[in-house]
């Protein structure tokens, strides 16, 4: 039996939520990620992961092409810096505008299948688009390069109101405030918020509990006579919008957008992020993001003389040894890391992280029963709680 | 014309690749039901036994070299040439056929080990769930041949004799500009090969007749007091050598590096979902279709009609054909419909 969520849970939730990110820069300083540039990262695929859910969290659908959504809002914020204006509010509704509109035109056509067809469809868009993206399309997005910013770009806004022409590449800016270092952070943190309520918000719609239906049996949705698919296309573009949010974020954070971005590997990352934290719940997802990014950035930056200072304490033969086999997970390794825990996820915890938490709070409680009740009727009936 | 034949000659040679992927990765999926993302990386691994193999023959010692006397000069010798002399060098110049052989029991063991130690707890759960699992051992596979191997491409050599091109052209009374790798047509040669073997193995022995019932109602088959899951294991290995055979043969015309299965991967994808998920006939054909199709999309003459159609023209059938005809050209019926 799943509690009901209550509209007072719901805005205690956002409460807590809300204060956690805002202070993140405080109560991640002791993990080693109190620097703007890792929180960045944690808001900006946290927002990317949230988006990823509202889709396939919900419905179930498993796009494997998201990431040509993060590209196309990347590419398109850094154009809105050249062509219009360093400041970041057009380039965030440009971007969140193309990638839905890219979004509506894919999931238009991918949505017509479903289960493992949708997914080989959504990956065939993404890489036709990568792939575009590194040939064809070079003029719009300078290929292996990466589309940059240049001095001489038009910031037709900007030198409208300029008196002088500019002598440098300016910096991204909200009206005048730097988006680099904390006020960057805060920005992207502010769209995070946002972005969770709004996701909060649409679980807890009518629309929300018809896509979960949809994931639960389409086929009886459609036997009553409810065309899914204006549902399933709408969680779709919502979702793309998120990652086309994300991918402008990234271009305000570091105004440099590459295909790279579109790969099929960086759709799976999301994919994994989701999973990790937890498919269909809403914390999950912004907790696997936040947790892949850390690990990722703590051990790639390990190498093996960091290893033997860890492992000094021990003698040399024993030291070598775990040097040499801890060596393989950390700093280029780190991907193997990534598939192993990727791996170990799936196969003992397919609920995420969220999960975990909700039997460790279950079985805590249970014993914590157990020990002030002891034989009591109550006993043995506490039903393990499925995560939300 | 004679550039014509040639695209399709090149055509070929690619799918043939294509389709032997897709063959394996089709009866997997027949069989067990189980969408193996980690099937790129048994192409990779293929390709790595080759690599290995060569390494091995190759362990050298360090000799003096005696044509050298103004000072001590020292040479690599390989063991074998120094234990064999001339047949010494010979084996080592056979390292790829070699590795056939080397690599067949070494792909069974990987096939059998990955069905028994993971694919098997898998049959129950979603296909999102398999998908995500096998691609976490493919990650894991190929970050462990990066670690072992290094991220540069490893070249491999053809035995010598074929090395060269054969001139197709004057066999067959057309010129002399229809020209064609050796080692190519040995691939051509050895996946039509391979497939008939697959294609034979399943139609003509009781072993395969006991598969194809039990790729058709597994229930029945199992209710018949046959062991269908030790058969079913058994194709899983048979279906993880051809693959990696496929990669073996694949190493002198690209040198392997540890992302190839991945390259490989999203292809072979798109091949059976051409060919129709569950359709061994339709994996072969869509595999070698596609190929043509990509040689075709790299002329010249439609690149600066359609630019960028090379690059695309794969994903842009695969999107076509399934809109249009949504099993695949093959595709049986209640296959995947879900």
């Amino acid at each position: 039996m799943t509690k009901q969520p209550t509209a007072r849970n719901d805005l205690l939730l956002m409460a807590v939520f809300t204060l956690a990110i805002l202070t993140m820069p405080i109560w991640a300083a002791p993990f080693g990620a109190g620097y703007p540039d890792l929180l960045q990262k944690f808001a900006i695929y946290g927002l990317f992961a949230v988006g990823f859910n509202i889709l396939f969290g919900l419905t179930g659908y498993l796009s494997f092409g998201h990431a040509a959504f993060l590209g196309v809002g990347s590419y398109t914020a850094v154009w809105s810096f050249k062509l219009l204006s360093m400041n970041v509010i057009p380039a965030v509704i440009f971007g969140m505008m193309t990638s839905g509109l890219f979004a509506l035109l894919i999931g238009y056509v991918s949505l017509r299948r479903s289960g493992i067809y949708f997914s080989i469809l959504t990956l065939a868009f993404a890489q036709m688009s990568y792939n575009l993206a590194y040939s064809v399309l070079t003029p719009i997005t300078n290929g292996e390069t990466g589309l940059q910013l240049a001095i001489g770009d038009a910031r037709i806004l900007d030198n409208m109101f300029a008196s002088e022409a500019a002598t440098a590449i300016p910096a991204t800016n909200l009206f005048g405030i730097e988006m680099s270092g904390y006020p960057g952070f805060y920005f992207c943190a502010a769209l995070l918020i946002i972005g969770f309520y709004i996701a909060l918000r649409i679980t807890r719609s009518p629309l929300g509990t018809i896509l979960k239906a949809i994931k639960s049996n389409q086929n009886r949705m459609n036997y009553t006579g409810l065309n899914t698919r204006p549902y399933t296309l709408t969680a779709f573009v919502i979702s793309g919008m998120y990652a086309g949010l994300a991918g402008c974020l990234l271009a305000v954070t570091d105004p440099l957008a590459g295909a790279e971005r579109m790969q099929w590997t960086a759709s799976g990352e999301v994919v994994l992020m989701t999973i990790l934290g937890g498919v269909g719940t809403l914390l999950g997802p912004v907790l696997g993001a936040g947790i892949i990014k850390y690990f990722e950035n703590i051990f790639s930056s390990y190498n093996d003389q960091v290893l033997h200072g860890i492992f000094a304490f021990l003698p040399d033969p024993i030291e070598n040894v775990l040097v040499a086999i801890t060596g393989l997970f950390v700093g280029d390794g780190w991907h193997l890391t990534l598939g192993a825990l990727f791996m170990v996820i799936v196969i003992f915890l397919p609920g995420g992280v969220i999960e975990g938490f909700t039997r460790l709070y279950s079985w805590v409680r249970a014993k914590v029963k157990q020990d002030a009740g002891g034989n009591s009727v109550n006993n043995g009936k506490s039903q393990p709680q499925s995560a939300e | 014309m004679d550039s014509f034949l040639l695209q399709i000659l090149n055509g070929l040679d690619k799918g043939g690749a294509y389709a032997l992927i897709a063959l394996g990765l089709t009866l997997i999926f027949g069989t067990l039901g189980v969408v193996n993302f980690a099937h790129g990386a048994l192409f990779m691994l293929g390709a790595f036994c080759a690599v290995s193999l060569q390494k091995l023959l190759t362990l050298s010692v360090k000799v003096k070299d005696e044509s050298i006397t103004f000072f001590e000069a020292y040479k690599e010798v390989p063991y074998l040439e120094q234990w064999f002399g001339q047949t010494g060098t010979t084996i080592i110049e056979y390292s790829v056929p070699l590795s056939i052989l080397f690599s067949i029991p070494i792909m069974l063991a990987i096939g059998l080990i990955m069905e028994r130690g993971l694919i098997k707890h898998f049959y129950k759960r979603t296909h999102a769930e398999q998908i995500l699992v096998t691609f976490g051992l493919a990650i894991v596979l190929q970050e462990i041949i990066k670690a072992c191997f290094g991220a540069n491409p490893i070249p491999q050599t053809p035995p010598e004799f074929l090395t060269g091109s054969a001139n197709l052209g004057a066999w067959l009374g057309m010129g002399d500009n229809l020209v064609y790798p050796w080692w190519r047509l040995v691939y051509l040669a050895f996946a039509g090969m391979l497939i008939s073997a697959v294609f034979a193995f399943l139609n003509y022995t009781t072993f395969g007749m006991v598969v194809r019932a039990g790729m058709q109602d597994r229930e029945t088959v199992e209710l018949l007091g046959i062991n269908i899951d030790r058969r079913f294991t058994i194709v899983f290995g048979l279906a993880a050598v051809v693959t990696g055979l496929a990669g073996v043969m694949y190493t002198p015309i690209l040198p392997p590096d540890y992302h190839i299965g991945m390259d490989f991967l999203v292809l072979s994808f798109v091949v059976v979902v051409v060919g129709g998920m569950g359709s061994l006939r339709g994996a072969v054909a869509a595999g070698f279709l596609l190929g043509i199709l990509q040689s075709f999309a790299s002329m010249n003459a439609v690149k600066s009609i359609l630019p960028g159609i090379d690059q695309i023209i794969i994903y842009l059938v695969a999107v076509i054909i399934l809109l249009v005809r949504p099993r695949g050209l093959m595709g049986r019926k209640g296959v995947m419909e879900a």
